[in-house]
């Protein structure tokens, strides 16, 4: 299918319910899924073909999913859950597009798989805001304007949050040194930098 | 990537048994078919570059309360092959008395990286050499061994200038291991017949005509834990690369000095970004014994450090670099203050 094809708006069918909808046809009933913590002695019998039930903790809520054992926390969050706000950039933990926090610590989701992942708790840019109320990071990013094309945002807020509880905004030194995960190409480090300060001592007093 | 059985270890026998399973004598630790998988930063790259194609990942972060101590009993140090660079990296007691290993973790990956990266991983990193990682170059004797190598002839601006072989020029891209080195450290490895060390300095292999091989560890054999003998508050990492952050080493120096009364008892200088393997520069060391640290003594030992390199088309100025890396870092050790 062409993104060009149709209109959306319209017809109501656009490219991301379209892949959301191919991804859950592509997973096989549950009855024949593989237990991802199955016994180590059964493994030489397993097909890896087949998919795998996990359970995910999700800003909060438990997700149980079948997924093939290759899905990172990424495609998991994104294809299998609808949370599209954790992007995929490199795909190779180089760029930091797809941070989110696992049991509070950052890391690159890309390169976290699902099945390792079960009952952590996962806490996507999603879950950051609280009662329609924006979290600190948040608004900090929009007053100091510390974006332009926004692909890496949810990233780098996910990012700066983490950088905050680690002790590790006390300067802009530490901060560009501590947010060099996160790359920008639009440049708006100036700013995120801006914002990460203007957060920190709101997050530390909250 | 390619389909794999996912298992979780439930303790050290059952993740060594498992990794035994299909071992074969034919081939090399890196291609077994079954892997270990920790923070998965390096392997899971590699297998959606389809470098690595494991059949089965075995997950040990499960022996994480075992084996991810971070214990310093006033005199020597334990780390648990499972400790997580951030974590070792911001140990209080490690940047006091082994300021070398806390710089080179911190100066190491990103914060994310370094939050999931173990340390045992992060010894076992695979080279960044852009033939290696790209299978479309069908000429890569570290991927298949006898194919050749396509960086010996093409650009290998970041490429090895110490250790190298006709076969493999590929750089090894950690930091952690020249600390380890420097530091005269011994690894544990955890294996189905029991647990076993050795000076960490024979775990790397150089490339020779078996570029295939990096380590001496077999299938079914793991990185368990590190320890260091002693107390290196005079030591620091020193690193320089492309950028300012978040980048491999093109030259960096992990240097570790006892000094008395100005006089250099002891010093140890291990080197990377330049070599196929942790380099250890004895012959540099040696100048330093029971000597007065000046910036000439520092120049004619960063000399000696480099007196074996052998440059390509567009490595040669890891030479002066990494000379430069070295007496600087032997100046800055000699001179940093020491926290009581």
């Amino acid at each position: 299918m062409s993104d060009t094809n149709g209109s959306p708006s319209t017809s109501g069918f656009n490219r991301r319910n379209f892949m959301a909808a191919a991804a859950g046809s592509a997973v096989a009933a549950p009855l024949t899924a593989r237990a991802a913590d199955a016994p180590m002695d059964l493994a030489q019998t397993q097909d890896p073909s087949l998919p795998v039930d996990v359970t995910l903790r999700v800003n909060g809520q438990s997700k149980p999913l079948t997924i093939d054992a290759r899905t990172t926390v990424l495609d998991a969050l994104r294809e299998h859950l609808g949370l599209t706000g954790s992007k995929k950039g490199c795909d190779h933990g180089q760029c930091g597009a797809c941070t989110v926090l696992i049991e509070g610590r950052r890391v690159v989701s890309c390169l976290t798989l699902a099945v390792a992942a079960q009952d952590k708790e996962i806490t996507t840019i999603e879950g950051l805001s609280s009662g329609g109320n924006l979290h600190p990071m948040q608004q900090a990013f929009i007053e100091q304007d510390a974006f332009q094309c926004g692909y890496c945002t949810p990233g780098q807020i996910m990012s700066a949050v983490a950088c905050v509880n680690e002790g590790h905004a006390g300067s802009d030194e530490d901060i560009r040194e501590y947010m060099s995960g996160n790359i920008c190409r639009c440049a708006a480090y100036p700013n995120i930098v801006a914002a990460v300060k203007q957060a920190a001592p709101q997050i530390q007093k909250g | 990537m390619r389909a794999f059985i996912f298992q979780r270890a439930t303790d050290p026998s059952a993740a060594v048994q498992a990794l035994a399973a299909a071992a074969s004598a034919n081939s090399p630790l890196t291609e077994a078919a079954v892997q270990p998988l920790a923070g998965g930063t390096t392997l899971l790259d590699l297998m959606k570059l389809d470098v690595m194609r494991p059949a089965t990942l075995v997950d040990i972060n499960p022996l994480a309360g075992n084996w991810s101590t971070i214990d310093f009993d006033g005199g020597n140090l334990k780390l648990g092959a499972l400790a997580r660079m951030s974590d070792v990296a911001a140990h209080p007691q490690v940047r006091q008395h082994y300021p070398v290993i806390a710089d080179s973790l911190r100066l190491a990956a990103s914060p994310q990286l370094r939050n999931m990266a173990t340390l045992g991983g992060n010894v076992l990193q695979r080279t960044r050499c852009s033939y290696f990682r790209d299978v479309s170059y069908s000429a890569c004797n570290k991927r298949h061994p006898g194919s050749g190598c396509a960086a010996m002839e093409g650009f290998n601006r970041t490429h090895a200038v110490l250790g190298t072989s006709d076969q493999c020029i590929a750089t090894y891209p950690g930091d952690f291991a020249q600390a380890l080195m420097a530091l005269d450290a011994t690894v544990e490895i955890t294996a189905k017949s029991g647990v076993r060390t050795m000076p960490f300095a024979e775990l790397h292999k150089a490339p020779g005509r078996s570029p295939e091989i990096e380590t001496v560890l077999a299938p079914g054999e793991l990185v368990s834990a590190f320890t260091i003998a002693g107390r290196w508050p005079r030591s620091l990492y020193l690193k320089a690369r492309d950028r300012q952050s978040y980048e491999f080493a093109l030259a960096s120096a992990a240097v570790a000095l006892d000094v008395q009364d100005g006089v250099v008892r002891d010093g140890r200088i291990a080197l990377g970004g330049v070599a196929t393997v942790p380099w250890r520069v004895r012959e540099a060391e040696v100048m330093l014994k029971d000597q007065r640290l000046d910036e000439a003594l520092a120049a004619r030992a960063a000399d000696a450090a480099f007196s074996a390199a052998v440059p390509r088309r567009n490595n040669a100025f890891k030479i002066d670099l990494g000379k430069r890396v070295v007496a600087r870092a032997l100046q800055q050790a000699a001179t940093m203050e020491i926290r009581a």
